[in-house]
Parts: C-alpha cells; structure tokens; sequence
C-alpha cells in the first residue's frame, strides 16, 4: 500500500474513494448472485478485485470528461457516477435499465456521467475514446478521455493506429490498460510478446505502471496525467497491474487449467484493493473500523434494494423493439411485413 | 441552369456544410493537400485548413473508429474512404460500433456521421479498387445508403446526410465524377427515402441505382424508339427506401426490371424484387428481374470487365422479352 500520510484537506476524497470500491464490489457481489440463482438473462464479466484502478481513475476525471469502458465494465460505470438501481435494471433487460434494456452489462452507457459506454468487441473502443479526445480538442475544450481496456486488447490492431494519431495530434486520452494478467482464458505472457509498455513508448508516448490495487497510488498519477492532458500535453499510456478474482465471466468456474487456487487465494487475501485501503484509513485515523463498517452495511442494503426494484421493474412493451433503430424514425420497421 | 460535375457538386456541398456549421469536419487519406486520388476536396483544406480537413495516416479502422467516437461527442465528421473496398477494413467500426449505439443505449447516444465513398466497375482497376459494396451495408439496421446518380442528387443527397443525426453511407460512383448536370447555384436539399421518377412509362418500370441510372435511361430510349414505353425510377437512397413509389409503378407497368452494380446474388436487386413480389404480385404480368454485377471477383481485362455489369443493350434485351412474354426465368 501506499505510504503516503493523509492529508486532513482530503479527508472527503479518502471517504469517497473507499465508498465507491465498496459500492463495486457490493454491486458484482450482488451481479453474480442474480447469474447463480438464474434470475438474469445471459452471462457478465466480474470486475471484483481491479475497484482501485476504476476508481483511482475516475475519482481523477470530472463529469464532463468522458471514458470508454469494456465488457468487465460495471466498475467503470460505478466508478464514473453510475446509480445502482438503473444498473441492476439494465443487467436485467428492464425498461428503467441506463439504455432501456437494449444494451445489458455488456453495453451500458451513461451519458449524463460522460461513459460512453461499454463495449462487447474487445479493443473495440479504442478508436471511440480517441475520437472523444479529437472532439475535445476540435472544439477547443479541456475534456480528457480515458480509455479502459484490458491486456488481452493490446492484441488488436486498432489499437496501434489510434495510438499514433493520438500521439501525431497531441490528444487529450490517456490509454488505461488493466492488466489482470489474462487474456480470457489464456496468461498473458502466452498472447503478448516483448513489452506492452514499451509498445506504447514507441510511439513517443509518455507512459507508466502502476500497482493497480492501489488506489492512492492510481489516482495520484492520474491527477498529474489529466491536468496535464487538458494542457495539450497527452496523449499518455498507463498500465494497470491488478487480478480479476472470478474467471473471465461468471460462468468460468473450472479454470485450475489456466491459474492455481493458491495464486487467487493470494490476490485476494495480500492485494486486495478495498483490505488495504481500509486499513490505510484506521491506521491514518481517517475512519474507525465501525465507521467502515456501517458505510459497509449501508451500500449493501442499497445495492438489496436495488437489486429488488429491478427484479420487479417492468419489461420494455414489445412495441420498443423497431425504437432507437434511427433517431428521426419513431419504429423503423414497417407495419405488415411479413415476420 | 450552370452546369457542374459530380466531383464539384460533391465539394460544394461539403464547403457549403462547414461554413454552416463549424463542427462538420473531414478526416481521411490524403484529403487535405491532395484533394483525394479524385481531386474531389480540393481547395477544401486552403479554406477550412489543417484542423478541419485532417490527412490520416493509412489506417482505415483507426480514422473511422476515430470518427464514431467524435461524433458521439458533439461533432459531425465526413469520413472519406478512399475506395469502397475498403469498407471490409472498417467493418468493425462501421456496423458494431456506428451503427447499433444509438440502439445499444436506449437511444442516449447517436452517431451524426457521414462516410463517403464509392463503388463502380469498368475503370481498368481490377477485383479490389472497384467493387459496389452497398448492399453490405444496407444489411445492417442503423445504417443509412444514398447512391447519388447525377451531379445534382450527389450535391442534394450529402447536404442532407450531413444534418442527419444518424450513421449515413453515400456511395459516389467513381466514373461519373467528372459528368456534369445542372445544379442550382442556390441551396437545395433532397430529402432520403423519396425515389425520383426520371421518365413516365407505361409497359415496363426500370428501377435503376447509382451508376446505373444512366444505363436504364439509355435502355428507355432505346425501348421507346421499338415502341415500349418504360418508366425509369432512381430510388436515390436504398436506406430508406421508397417503397410506395415502387410499388406504384409496379402496380402501373406490371412487369419491373431492377438494375444495380452490386452482385446479384444476395444483393439490392433482389431485396427490391422481393418486395415487389410481395406487395405487388397479384398486379404482375411477369416476374420481376434482377440484373446485378456478375457474381465474380471484378476481373481486370477489358474483355472481361465490361461483361460483368449489366449494359444499356443487355437491359432493352430483357427488356423486350419481359413485355414480350418470352421471359419465365432468366440467368
């Protein structure tokens, strides 16, 4: 964990930071609940285990800048100002759901908060953060976009090619890889040759690594990374050392032939994102162990009622279903046709 | 009325565009300096400069990805793909990406983005500089296609793609760039998803896209002068398509020929037919044809390329066997 000494000025941000770790896991906790107990529709990728990069990052961001996210996203919406109860609506296909149901884990977006959204291609965002950053500096605003991805997408072309025209223009983006040390269901050392940093670099990219489950140790280096985007100083590359606890989605269960039960039971035990920092805080006298306690018991029964809303929230009316195909066409599907 | 080619019309109606509204923006290969292989945009970057007319380098997944993430944030990108074949590259960006985020997010976020491109045969430029990809694109929900057959409809047809809010594809046919027709010198706007009725006709309708519009209007003529009266309907946007005003001139002629440069298998003629058949069959005198591009890779020789795409002559041949009644089925 980090060694910094807190700061009595920051006291808020500490409590915030934690709150939002908490709220991630309490949310995937409640997320992996729902897929065993086959209340929701089709599969979600876990993010338990990696809250300190969403959050060391997004705590970094304001509202206005935007973010990417991936398929492992509901970290990032949480982290970038997400409500639980249009997130469990969204998950379960529901009308009230971020995107009216249309989209589910895989793809929500909240645009109030700047995520624009998550994406089921992998690396398939890349060139939608970097566009966001062109947008930025086309229009003349300080906005900054970060773009999450995980190490599995270093693999795709694309992004090689956004990195250089953000590099040519001087893009205000800063390229996030969470490394978690796998790529689906392979270790990454098998998919990636030579240095994922030093991929970057060569495009004269200024780029860092970062122990991924510090969250202090995340949103310190994002601080200094953002305010020097906005400067016209990016783009920049960071990368994210941090674990995934459950496999590459929910229903990944047997997977002793890719990773060792010791190697997560060591992760989850030594490096835990949200242990570490409570500790931090009861130890820098920032909150006493009932205090975290009771923040502990209070996102857990938000994320109860949330998940109990959106249990019983309604479907979408079939009549949706040709709806958002088209901004200027209320259904987009002609009446009659044969179906 | 002035008359204009199809390359300045194109060019006009993009500067015309920017200085309306400052946030529409070009980016592609060479479309600063260069002005496009086609010369399309040339002197668009001395008014709008370096900022506004971006020169990429050759990535086309990266500009286009570029372009839908700029779009979702405020801006109206016009991205130039250099050939139409080269829309296998963007595939990704284009049809997962542009294409479904506004229905992926329940409407929250568009994609106000136009990618200009083009499609033709017959320029000696072989099996991946001259495909006519349209029907690719047209297959996907969310996209829209405008295939502009003159100097005006090209003109017409992007200034209206450029303020819609929606993902648009127009796809300009390459050897018509330097055709010139009249346009306007005042401001105009065509509408998409109303198909233009070029000639009135009362035996056959040829429903004729893009670059084939001329050729079904040199076959009218040609039947006219035999004594067939055609009707010639230029659909201008297959995304929306006007289905009314096809299914009328079915209804009236009774026999329909659909014409397009796409491969027939699979394709726009087909998807046309097939509507015609079913809202219209019982105002048949014949099946409705489809004549498309020859299912094969475009072949370079002159011996073998012009053959592959549907003719003035090859359409009246159908044409007169069609009102004849000789034709029940035709390769």
């Amino acid at each position: 964990m980090s060694r910094a000494k807190a700061k009595k000025s920051n006291v808020d941000d500490y409590l915030r930071m934690y709150r939002q770790m908490a709220r991630i896991r309490a949310f995937e906790d409640n997320a992996n609940q729902l897929y065993l107990s086959a209340k929701m529709p089709g599969l979600t990728h876990m993010y338990s285990g990696e809250e300190a990069v969403a959050v060391g990052i997004c705590e970094a961001l304001r509202v206005t800048d935007k973010i990417t996210s991936t398929h492992r996203g509901h970290g990032h919406c949480v982290a970038k100002g997400a409500e639980f109860k249009e997130m469990f609506c969204e998950l379960l296909g529901k009308e009230e759901g971020y995107c009216r149901g249309k989209g589910g884990s895989m793809h929500i977006a909240d645009q109030s908060n700047g995520n624009l959204g998550a994406n089921a291609i992998v690396g398939g965002s890349m060139g939608i953060a970097t566009g966001s950053a062109f947008t930025a500096k086309l229009l003349g605003k300080d906005d900054v976009t970060v773009c999450f991805f995980g190490d599995g997408a270093t693999a795709q072309g694309l992004w090689y090619e956004v990195m250089n025209m953000a590099a040519l223009w001087k893009l205000p983006v800063i390229y996030a890889c969470e490394n978690n040390g796998y790529s689906e269901y392979t270790r990454t050392d098998e998919i990636a040759a030579g240095s994922i940093v030093a991929r970057a670099e060569a495009f004269g990219i200024e780029s860092h690594q970062v122990d991924g489950q510090d969250v202090l140790a995340v949103n310190a280096l994002t601080e200094k990374l953002v305010a020097r985007a906005r400067k016209g100083e990016g783009p920049f590359f960071v990368e994210l050392k941090t674990y995934r606890y459950h496999g590459h989605h929910v229903g990944d269960i047997n997977r002793d032939y890719y990773r060792s039960k010791d190697e997560e039971k060591d992760w989850k035990e030594n490096r835990d994102p949200i242990i570490r920092f409570r500790s931090w805080l009861v130890e820098q006298g920032i909150a006493n162990e009932a205090e975290i306690d009771a923040m502990n018991a209070e996102i857990a029964d938000d994320a109860k009622a949330a998940v109990d809303y959106a249990l019983a929230a309604k479907y979408p009316d079939s009549t949706e279903v040709d709806m958002h195909v088209y901004t200027d066409v209320k259904h987009a599907l002609a009446r009659g046709d044969a179906r | 009325m002035r008359e204009i080619t199809l390359s300045q019309a194109v060019n006009e109606a993009l500067a015309e565009e920017m200085r309306r509204d400052e946030t529409v923006f070009i980016i592609g290969e060479d479309v600063a300096e260069a002005g496009t292989p086609f010369k399309v945009l040339s002197g668009l970057v001395e008014e709008f400069g370096t900022a506004r007319v971006v020169d990429t380098p050759i990535a086309e997944p990266g500009f286009m990805g570029i372009a839908v993430g700029a779009a979702m944030t405020g801006t109206r990108p016009v991205v130039d793909l250099m050939f139409g074949d080269f829309i296998y590259l963007i595939m990704d960006q284009l049809c997962n990406q542009a294409a479904k985020t506004h229905y992926m997010s329940g409407g929250k976020l568009s994609v106000p983005l136009v990618l200009r491109t083009n499609l033709g045969a017959t320029r000696r430029s072989a099996a991946q500089h001259s495909q006519s990809l349209h029907a690719l694109v047209a297959h996907i929900p969310g996209l829209k296609v405008a295939l502009p057959s003159s100097a005006y409809e090209a003109k017409g047809l992007m200034k209206t793609a450029i303020r819609d809010d929606n993902p648009v594809v127009i796809f300009e046919d390459k050897l018509m760039y330097q055709d010139k027709a009249p346009v306007p010198e005042e401001e105009y706007l065509i509408p998409f998803g109303e198909a233009n009725v070029l000639r009135e006709g009362s035996d056959i309708t040829l429903i004729g896209t893009s670059s084939m519009v001329q050729v079904c209007q040199k076959a009218a003529e040609i039947l006219g002068s035999e004594g067939i009266s055609a009707e010639v309907i230029d659909p201008r946007t297959i995304v929306p398509l006007d289905e009314e005003t096809l299914l009328a001139s079915a209804r009236k002629t009774s026999r329909v020929i659909v014409v397009d440069e796409g491969h027939q298998s699979f394709g726009v003629t087909g998807e046309i037919a097939s509507r015609i058949n079913e809202k219209a069959f019982y105002h048949l005198d014949a099946p409705v044809l489809r004549m498309g591009a020859m299912d094969v890779p475009v072949p370079f020789s002159p011996a073998l390329e012009d053959i592959t795409v549907p003719t003035p002559e090859s359409v009246v041949e159908n044409a007169r066997r069609l009102v004849h009644g000789e034709m029940i089925h035709a390769a």
